[in-house]
């Protein structure tokens, strides 16, 4: 406006850059291209693989044992291992982890509680789960938890899908207490006083505007998890006993196959790949690519509600 | 910048709006059996003498121009030597107020001054904060405000805020909030519905919505957000309504709106507004408080306080009002 203002200077082109600057832009570049194509690859590689030796009726027959791959079936029961385990971990892990979230975020009085809740989530968070798994071996093998496995000749053998779910639990909540606490940080504070100012507590504010406020955090922050969940491997191989089928444990129809061991699609993988005991890769590879499938839809579920949850803005 | 007398267009076109409409339809609706025990009182012995302002009952200018076309004013809550803390840091010094019903009360002042603060003690809201605390007394029809239940004053004395702030659920959803119990799903929409369209109608917006009330509150427009917000505080049938800065993050169109609701308002209720817009604070405030560092430096009508303030602060405050 005024005659006193510099004029504008040009923006500088590629070429006017120093050399440092320069060569940081296109390793950027590269290592982004780089990872877009490792991911590239590894998806096209599992979906020729799969549609190679993925057949629609392996989806609905159980594994057999047999000397070559076309006798040794499908993975029916693997499949719904992993349905069955994410489910139990997700069931657990969705309302504690919201339960902690809320805490954390809401009340975390006494502070050194909050602390220290805090820095277990996190520490739970990192925590390798072979780890989590060889816990989980000691604490479900006790006297007192032996309902929830088979026992043989008086020894609790803590191998079920309920003990692989519970420990899988623990996985999938630093998911949920992460994003669903980001989720209610994000809300200002006059939205809560907006509602005490209507006359309503902090319990009916939380249940009535935070929580439903917070849904697409909950969703996005659950489906990570699940995608965890079912992507794990070493609390399945140790908690889950690895059968090579569902096996149920006692009479009562659900409960049996809950209490009883099983297997799930990574550990299917896990013993189907050239390393394995049975060393079926073509049932490895198919098995592989429904579990990508699986975990691209979880994903996408994240994305979108990451989305609504970022668009849902107070000016 | 010399002290102009505030222009008078908008003060008579209240008035005259209000005597050719006779009687107005709202005053037959006042509740004046609801507070039988405060109708007696007379209105002005209640206002205390700030020091060194003249009695309030003494300047023959005293009432508002509009004044005369009704109702009189009822005393609900008093502020009674109020100071409030931060910690150690004394925000509020030893105010004392009278809030009225069917009078608007403005409190304006610099940012900071602690009229945000004080506005927040009226219904215990700086409770919120742990840090805070308060001595003196407000009352609410004669009754200390901290031996009700604040969730109890809160339905009495509810607020709007600067940022206007719907749930994010429907247009129906917010407003029936407020009117179910607590955290309860029940009653039923279908039951709340003609009480929703009422508070909608109240706050000017149900003509603009009632096509979908199932749209989600956020996706309306910032001052169709804020007249929600006020449909929300009026369906729990509040007897005070405070309102912190309602205006200032509107356009001038949503804020003329607002200004009209608060005009009609009035009669109903008994409203305090704070605000930054001196121009504001006198088209729609009946008395003015005028506040500097935590001390209520003036308390008038607005009339007297916009044209003839007696403090030296308040003089230079207001001067830049209507260059």
């Amino acid at each position: 406006m005024s005659t006193t203002s510099a004029t504008p200077t040009r923006r500088p082109t590629a070429s006017a850059w120093r050399l440092r600057d320069r060569l940081g832009l296109a390793l950027a570049w590269f290592l982004g291209l780089l990872f877009c194509a490792i991911c590239a690859a590894l998806i096209i590689y599992l979906a020729i693989q799969g549609i190679n030796y993925l057949h629609p009726a392996m989806l609905f027959e159980n594994p057999k044992i047999g000397y070559n791959q076309s006798e040794s079936g499908g993975f029916l029961a693997p499949l719904l291992g992993s349905l069955i385990c994410a489910a139990i971990a997700m069931l657990v892990a969705i309302p504690a982890g919201i339960g902690v979230a809320v805490w954390l975020s809401e009340y975390a009085r006494p502070r050194a509680l909050a602390r220290l809740a805090e820095s277990t989530v996190e520490m739970l968070a990192g925590t390798p789960t072979v780890v989590l798994a060889l816990f989980g071996l000691v604490v479900f093998r006790s006297r007192a938890l032996a309902f929830l496995s088979q026992s043989a000749g008086g020894v609790v053998l803590g191998k079920s899908f309920f003990s692989a779910g519970l420990m899988l639990s623990l996985l999938g909540l630093p998911f949920v207490v992460t994003s669903t606490r980001e989720g209610l940080t994000a809300i200002p504070n006059h939205v809560r006083e907006a509602s005490y100012a209507l006359g309503k507590t902090k319990i009916a504010t939380i249940r009535r505007v935070l929580l439903p406020a917070v849904r697409p955090s909950v969703i996005a922050g659950s489906s990570i998890g699940t995608g965890h969940v079912i992507g794990d491997t070493a609390i399945i191989v140790m908690l889950l006993g690895n059968t090579y089928t569902l096996q149920g444990a006692g009479g009562l129809p659900l409960l049996s196959s809950l209490r009883g061991t099983g297997l799930t699609l990574t550990s299917y993988v896990y013993d189907n790949a050239p390393t394995g005991a049975l060393n079926h890769p073509q049932q490895a590879y198919a098995a592989a690519a429904i579990m990508i499938l699986l975990v691209l839809v979880l994903n996408l579920v994240v994305d979108v509600f990451a989305r609504k949850a970022r668009r849902q803005r107070w000016n | 910048m010399e002290l102009n007398p505030p222009p008078p267009a908008r003060r008579l076109d209240h008035a005259s709006r209000l005597t050719l409409v006779e009687p107005p339809p709202e005053a037959t609706t006042i509740p004046l059996t609801a507070v039988p025990s405060v109708v007696g009182v007379p209105s002005v012995a209640g206002v205390p003498n700030v020091a060194g302002v003249p009695s309030i009952a003494g300047v023959p200018d005293a009432a508002p121009v509009r004044a005369a076309t009704r109702l009189p004013a009822i005393d609900r809550m008093q502020i009674e030597d109020v100071s409030l803390y931060y910690g150690t840091a004394e925000i509020v010094k030893s105010v004392s107020l009278p809030i009225r019903q069917g009078e608007v009360l403005a409190l304006i002042g610099p940012s900071g001054c602690g009229k945000t603060t004080l506005l927040r003690s009226i219904n215990r809201l700086t409770e919120l904060t742990k840090t805070a605390h308060m001595t003196g007394t407000i009352t609410l029809d004669g009754i200390d405000t901290q031996q009700l239940e604040p969730t109890e004053l809160r339905r009495r004395v509810s607020m709007v805020f600067q940022q206007p702030n719907p749930f994010p659920m429907s247009i129906f959803d917010n407003v029936a909030y407020a009117l179910r119990e607590q955290a309860r799903r029940r009653p039923r929409r279908a039951i709340l519905r003609e009480q929703v369209e009422d508070a909608l109608d109240r706050a000017a917006l149900l003509d603009e919505v009632k096509d979908d009330l199932s749209r989600p509150a956020l996706r309306l427009s910032g001052g169709q957000q804020q007249r929600l917000c006020i449909a929300r505080a009026l369906a729990a049938k509040p007897e005070v309504l405070l309102l912190d800065e309602p205006c200032s993050a509107l356009d001038p169109v949503s804020s003329q709106m607002i200004e009209d609701l608060i005009d009609t308002l009035r009669q109903e209720l008994a409203i305090v507004i704070v605000t930054h817009n001196l121009g504001q604070a006198y088209r729609v405030g009946d008395y003015v408080a005028f506040m500097y560092l935590g001390e209520l430096v003036e308390y008038a009508t607005a009339q007297r306080l916009f044209s003839a303030p007696v403090k030296a602060r308040t003089r230079e405050y207001v001067s830049g009002a209507f260059g």
